[in-house]
């Protein structure tokens, strides 16, 4: 647990959540673990089953891309919720709740409070605006060639992040639990995905997404009742005995040392908050919904599972230190004193067999696999969706394009992200890949979002100033994090006088920076398009609040 | 949507109540929101040890500002979702039908 914890403050405290490679030791792998290979074939079988049933129904681009448009907002709410409860949220937060007590918990607000910014700034106009992509909507009356290269840039590098971070992930996360080799569990989770996205396009995403939250959920609840029961359902008992058992004694109720520096815990909480706000596979599930009331309707319900997930989160946590962190056969050579078997991700699952024994834990280690697994495919079909309808359809063919083409040329794009996928996962199994997910939001928050917030609300952006602000957003944020201790030190190697950026996320720095380029950029455009563009603003923003003009959003 | 039609909407005494009103009340919570997160975060940052004390039994402040900030998540996009379900919604079907019948 020692090196877990060390390592993680040492990456800094965004990394930590991600499915962290290096604290999953190599060279532990177990048993082969038949409960949890039944359940996991079972996930499959039932998920491949809706891909060959949603292949049917996937005909034109808007089916492959927004499922129809004929998704329930409570559908879409669960869906949204699994896209966003990632392995990684699962295993990445209860194992901080477990080294760090109540920091787990900043996370875990960090994570839910970028949804009622969605809600009141960005759920209706974007769903009012927009048809496939959040490109759609920053294009709406900018430049559609430049602006779609930009968006389309920043998603691929945000996908691309996450995306090898999940599959490093899974594939650790499978070797360990299903006693499969490394490269085989990344194949396999490589494959699946493939096949999901290619036939079955966002009406078998979406399924995918519903019934893996379903199983998360449902999970979670039972480990958090287990582990209440034991203690009488008395919380004060848990956190008392939880208090008493942890080296930190009290310290774990306190916030810790990672985000004892000011620039640190504001930097991180801003690349939190609105890297949700600027995430392509979460801002595309806008579209899959009829109308701006079911959108709203999508975001509470997201909000509400991930709210109350997040609080499970921290019972599980809790219930590890208290019945995981005692118990010698959970520890490497049953030592207590030394590191957790499976590395330091794996209170979750121990605990899991500390309540439920290895059904619960054949069950749990089930749900993280098809977790890992529904949130590729998420990611996968946002990023191939930036190549076909993005680069493909608006930027090469100017829009001249029949739906035939755009929907192969994005199942081909599937099928090379896929294994792409493949590749880099299993290039990148010695490296430690958890600063990739902080990556992620730092570069959605940086580069993503103030365009396309600016784009919907404010009447003075141009496509130069979009542009630029979206490039710098970008570039700044990848630079300063290649240049912080997380990667220039842990993972390249260099020594540490060259890491210039000492802090967790650049956020506090890129993300303002973004903004004003934007506006710099733009006030200062003289040009008869960024006329054009200021003028166009009214039209926009009556369909943004009315949906006037948009076309038929439910299949007829 | 031509020139006439958005001069219409934008003269329609509905349409400028639901922009007023509903930006109103977005950028009301959004800040509230923001106001209480980052208030939040200022504690980290400046004065942690509040967090670490106990309110009753075992539960501190951490656990219960922590707790309250998830709550008060859910409870703000609720309230907006039903104040943007029967008020706004109900504003904008009179301003499209209107506009739309009024272009046929």
């Amino acid at each position: 647990m020692s090196r877990s914890l060390i390592s993680g403050l040492a990456l800094g405290a965004l990394a930590t959540p991600a499915l962290a490679a290096g604290p999953i030791e190599a060279g532990t792998m177990q048993a082969t673990n038949w409960t949890a290979i039944i359940i996991f074939a079972a996930f499959v079988l039932l998920t491949l089953g809706i891909t060959a049933w949603a292949a049917g129904r996937t005909k034109t681009t808007k089916d492959f891309y927004a499922a129809g448009g004929g998704i329930s907002g409570f559908q879409n709410g669960l869906a949204i919720a699994g896209d966003y409860m990632s392995a990684a949220s699962f295993l990445g937060i209860t194992a901080l709740v477990y080294s760090g007590g109540f920091y787990g918990l900043i996370y875990s607000i960090g994570f839910l409070v970028g949804w009622p910014i969605i809600m009141f700034l960005m759920a209706e106009p974007l769903r009012n605006l927009g048809r496939f992509t959040f490109a759609d909507v920053a294009s709406y009356r900018l430049g559609a060639t430049p602006i779609r290269a930009m968006a389309a840039t920043g998603t691929l590098v945000t996908v691309a992040f996450y995306l090898i971070a999940q599959m490093v992930g899974a594939g650790q996360l499978i070797e360990l639990l299903f006693g499969l080799q490394y490269a085989y569990a990344v194949v396999i989770v490589g494959v699946l995905m493939i096949i999901y996205v290619t036939f079955g396009g966002m009406i078998a995403t979406t399924w995918v997404q519903v019934i893996k939250a379903c199983l998360l959920l449902g999970g979670s609840t039972v480990i958090s009742l287990l582990v209440l029961a034991q203690f009488g359902f008395d919380f004060n008992a848990l956190l008392a005995k939880a208090i008493e058992v942890h080296s930190k004694h009290d310290a774990i109720m306190l916030p810790g040392p990672a985000v004892a520096n000011p620039i640190n815990a504001f930097s991180l909480g801003m690349a939190l908050m609105f890297g949700t706000a600027g995430l392509p596979h979460i801002l595309m599930r806008f579209f899959t919904v009829a109308d701006a009331k079911e959108a709203r309707k999508s975001v509470f319900w997201a909000t509400t599972f991930i709210g109350y997930f997040y609080i499970l989160t921290f019972i599980i946590g809790f219930g590890a230190i208290v019945l995981v962190l005692p118990n010698g056969i959970y520890h490497d050579g049953g030592d207590i004193t030394k590191g957790l078997l499976g590395g330091g991700n794996m209170p979750a699952i121990h605990l899991a067999h500390a309540v439920g024994g290895d059904l619960m834990k054949g069950f749990i280690a089930a749900v993280a696999f098809a977790t890992i697994l529904a949130v590729v495919s998420g990611l996968t079909l946002s990023g191939a969706s930036a190549v076909s309808h993005d680069l493909y359809a608006s930027v090469i063919r100017h829009g001249r394009v029949d739906e035939g083409s755009e929907v192969m040329v994005s199942r081909v794009t599937t099928l090379i992200l896929g294994a792409v996928a493949i590749i880099l996962g299993i290039a990148f199994q010695k490296v430690n890949v958890a600063f990739m997910v902080g990556l992620a939001f730092a570069v959605a928050a940086s580069a993503n979002f103030p365009v396309l917030l600016l784009s919907m609300l404010w009447k003075g952006l141009t496509t130069r100033g979009a542009v630029i602000g979206g490039f710098v957003g970008l570039v700044s944020a990848v630079v300063l994090t290649i240049f912080s201790p997380s990667i220039w030190v842990a993972v390249l190697g260099f020594d540490k006088s060259g890491a210039w950026f000492p802090y967790v996320s650049p956020a506090i720095f890129t993300m303002p920076l973004a903004f004003a380029c934007c506006w710099v950029f733009s006030i200062t455009d003289k040009s008869a398009q960024a006329a054009r563009e200021r003028a166009a603003f009214e039209a926009q923003y009556v369909r943004g609040q009315t949906g006037i003009g948009i076309d038929a959003a439910a299949s007829h | 949507m031509d020139d006439n039609m958005l001069a219409r909407i934008k003269d329609d005494p509905n349409y400028q109540a639901l922009v007023k009103e509903r930006s109103a009340f977005g950028w009301t919570l959004a800040i509230l929101m923001l106001v209480l997160y980052y208030g939040f975060i200022a504690f980290v940052a400046f004065d942690p040890a509040i967090f670490g004390v106990k309110v009753s039994g075992m539960v501190t402040v951490g656990i219960l500002v922590g707790v309250s900030l998830i709550a008060i998540s859910i409870l703000l996009t609720g309230i907006y979702v039903v104040r943007a379900n029967s008020r706004y919604d109900s504003l904008t079907r009179a301003i499209v039908a209107k506009a739309t019948g009024a272009a046929r």
